[in-house]
């Protein structure tokens, strides 16, 4: 039998943000004007250098990595959309960032694998 | 156009300060965004390296019509290994460094891929001076 490409079993070829937070019973914490983004493709890692590879745009970061750098690094990528999982909730100095860089901010209770898998499952699109 | 930024050594609370003024600079400059994220990119590792790993330094910023320099200066104390400190995965970064979300041993790599023409002097005592070239 001759299985398709990933790319072939795609369900959606973007999401909204706020598909994506259904999707992974995420909850906002700041950023309500980046629900209606449409998000191209996810890339989970909390190697900030891991991300800094990324040239693409419309990337929602999943993260474990709850401090200001994954705001930083998502600033020097161009990310406007970052998901931290295991509900690890942001300091206040991260969401003070956030706002000055207009970057959404939610969280998820699910691990870094468990998300990934549902959006994966529910075609979003990996970087690599 | 020139710029200087003062780097401290282990403060990761302004990690990517002098990375972000540079952006908003490129970003007046009308440079497509790609170009940018490139620029940035590099920067941002060369400005993590000098906090994560020297005693701190500068980071020049010089922007003309067709080209972009950045040298970053340390103060030392040197790559001991340039060669391995240039593959991916290599890093001597410490535990507290890691747990910053830093430390994969992509940075220099990361620097390399993002540039037209790196050079790099460094030599173990003494200090390290990365100048990075970007065509517009």
């Amino acid at each position: 039998m001759l299985y398709g490409r990933a790319e072939h079993c795609a369900i959606l070829p973007t999401m909204k943000l706020k598909e994506i937070l259904e999707c992974v019973d995420g909850k906002l914490i700041w950023g309500e004007s980046h629900l209606e983004d449409e998000v191209k493709r996810g890339f989970a890692s909390d190697l900030m250098s891991d991300v800094l590879t990324i040239l693409e745009d419309d990337i929602i970061l999943i993260t474990g990595l709850s401090n200001n750098q994954s705001i930083r690094t998502a600033e020097m990528s161009d990310i406007s959309n970052i998901l931290l999982v295991r509900n690890k909730r942001p300091s206040q100095s991260m969401i003070d960032m956030a706002k000055e860089l207009d970057i959404s901010l939610s969280y998820t209770p699910y691990s870094l694998f468990k998300a990934s898998g549902l959006l994966f499952a529910k075609g979003l699109k990996p970087v690599y | 156009m020139h710029e200087e930024f003062t780097i401290p050594s282990k403060d990761f609370s302004v990690a990517g300060e002098a990375s972000s003024k540079i952006k908003r600079i490129l970003k007046q400059l009308n440079i497509p965004p790609l170009r940018i994220k490139q620029i940035i990119v590099a920067v941002f590792e060369a400005e993590v390296n000098v906090i994560a790993h020297s005693y701190g330094g500068k980071v020049l910023c010089d922007i003309e019509e067709d080209r972009v320099q950045i040298d970053v200066i340390d103060t030392g104390p040197g790559i001991e290994n340039l060669d391995l400190a240039m593959t991916e995965g290599w890093s001597t970064a410490t535990n507290e460094v890691r747990e910053m979300g830093y430390g994969a041993g992509m940075g220099l790599p990361n620097i390399k891929k993002s540039c037209d023409e790196l050079k790099i002097y460094t030599k173990k005592g003494d200090h390290t001076h990365i100048t990075m070239r970007f065509a517009l």
